[in-house]
């Protein structure tokens, strides 16, 4: 199978720190990879190199030309007091297919009604998102990543302002969308992802790839890969070794 | 009586108003003062949206040193303004992405060394000093048909983007790391925008004058914003706001003999206070 997007041997960063180093990722069809690691690992770099925000220092990225990006961003970058309806703003992500000067078209308003309704504000449609509570605000900006149909979705922490009983409503969400889609989803909550993610990817520095959601400490730490593990289980138990790894 | 007096009164008001606008120093007021309004309330809703107006005001004081230097060697002041003003919207843009220095550093190093390079040309200007209030304070009263063909202008071309380009234009205003993975062309509508920003600005200063002429671009938009769920609603409802509060000072300021530039202000200001305290109350 042809991969909707391959990464090979990427290194990027800022200035003359790098973030990333030789990293090589292969995105297919209906995959749904979790990518975690610590902060400062460069999870966030990674996904800046896939969307293009950021030009990677040495490496090649191949993308399959029926490739298109939904992306949600980490709510605490945007600003909730602009003056702009909740239809606007999904709205606004159909530029990925839209020319920029055109208009909205009939089926792209129809498609907005629908997505609110998927999404449970279908009541929401008029208001200013500054009326939205953190939560909704966020199942907001999933439609926006969805109005253009992307055949790949990538979420940058979508859990960090969700309420818990939202959150399973989310990973039920994803867990439908990804018949029609790849999903990458960054999170520093692994207990909460692994149960839905089919495959794991670490990073930090470098990139190790984990090609099931089954994952424990010890191959976390073979991975260089210093986080928080919290299982789930009868009786759940936190695993809060760390360790520093050069 | 008193109702003989009211009418008597109104109809004096009237016919000193028909006599006023028979002079054509004033038709200019006016017009300058409404053609002012629509650029401000349009490009004000922007500027406020967007959480620039420490910007836009760094690039109105910065524009001080064009008009210094264009009057020291005899060019017209607001060309030398507008060159100023656009080049140091187009390097605050440029030294925050690509040089790596915080932008409100930029922003206040910028604004003091516009303003010293004025006063220091204005200084070494031989021969008589010009009207310094009037730049700092604005001169409504001495606007020429040249500047409000040129406000007429700049208002038509920004009524035509917003009516052509709104939904990019407010995407990109919105967020504009969203809009760089969409595809927007988005560092060009940004310096587009940051050149009819200075431009509207500088324009406005004949107006308003460089101190008082962010109020024009702000109180009005914040007004408007009370009410507004989409910044389109914003700008019309500050369009409006604005000629009201203009209109209304520049009488004030006629018949009190008192610097328009103020009386505009406290109007607006007057505006917003009242509309603020509406909306607490429903």
């Amino acid at each position: 199978m042809k991969p909707l997007i391959h990464l090979e041997n990427i290194s990027a960063g800022y200035d003359k720190n790098i973030v990333l180093n030789n990293v090589n990722l292969k995105v297919l069809e209906n995959d749904f990879i979790g990518i975690i690691g610590p902060n400062g690992g460069g999870k966030t770099t990674l996904l800046k190199v896939i969307l293009n925000l950021l030009l990677p220092y040495s490496g090649s990225i191949t993308k399959d030309p029926t490739l298109k990006i939904g992306y949600l961003p980490q709510i605490n970058s945007i600003d909730k007091q602009f003056p702009i309806m909740v239809k606007d703003v999904i709205l606004s992500g159909r530029f990925s297919t839209n020319r920029w000067w055109k208009k909205p078209g009939k089926h792209q308003l129809t498609k907005v009604d629908e997505l609110l309704e998927f999404i449970g504000l279908e009541h929401s449609r008029n208001s200013s998102i500054g009326e939205l509570s953190g939560g909704q605000m966020q199942r907001v900006f999933l439609c926006r990543a969805l109005i253009s149909n992307p055949n790949l979705l990538i979420l940058d922490e979508p859990n960090t302002y969700v309420d818990k009983s939202f959150e399973a409503n989310l990973y039920n969400l994803l867990g439908e969308l990804n018949d029609q889609m790849a999903i990458l989803l960054v999170s520093h909550d692994v207990g909460t992802i692994s149960s839905m993610v089919k495959t794991i990817a670490c990073v930090n520095g470098g990139l190790h790839y984990h090609p099931s959601n089954k994952i424990t400490n010890e191959v976390l730490q073979s991975y260089n890969c210093p986080i928080e593990l919290v299982s789930h289980g009868h009786v759940p138990h936190r695993v809060l070794k760390h360790h520093d790894h050069e | 009586m008193v109702m003989f007096r009211t009418g008597y009164l109104s109809i004096t008001i009237m016919n000193e108003l028909l006599e006023l606008l028979s002079f054509a120093f004033f038709r200019n007021a006016l017009l300058a003062a409404l053609l002012t309004s629509i650029i401000a309330g349009i490009v004000g809703s922007y500027i406020v949206a967007k959480r620039s107006v420490f910007i836009s005001s760094g690039i109105t004081h910065a524009s001080f040193g064009g008009m210094g230097i264009a009057y020291y060697y005899g060019w017209p002041p607001f060309l030398g303004a507008a060159i100023f003003a656009v080049l140091s919207s187009i390097g605050i843009e440029w030294s925050s992405t690509k040089a790596g220095l915080r932008e409100d550093s930029s922003i206040a190093i910028l604004w003091s060394l516009g303003m010293a390079i004025g006063i220091l040309f204005v200084f070494i200007t031989p021969g008589y000093t010009p009207n310094l209030m009037g730049f700092l304070f604005g001169d409504i009263l001495t606007v020429k048909v040249s500047d409000l063909i040129w406000l007429f202008v700049i208002a038509v071309v920004c009524i035509t983007l917003i009516w052509l380009f709104y939904p990019a234009i407010v995407a990109v205003a919105f967020d504009n790391e969203f809009a760089t993975v969409s595809g927007l062309p988005v560092k060009p509508i940004k310096y587009l925008s940051a050149i009819i920003m200075a431009i509207a600005i500088v324009l406005s200063i004949k107006v308003m004058g460089i101190i008082l002429v962010l109020s024009l671009f702000t109180i009005p938009a914040a007004t408007a914003n009370l009410f507004s769920k989409s910044l389109k609603t914003v700008m019309t409802g500050s369009v409006i706001v604005s000629c009201i509060g203009s209109l209304t000072g520049l009488f004030i300021a006629y018949y009190l003999d008192l610097p328009s530039g103020a009386t505009i202000i406290f109007t607006l200001t007057v505006l917003f206070a009242v509309m603020k305290v509406y909306k607490l109350l429903k």
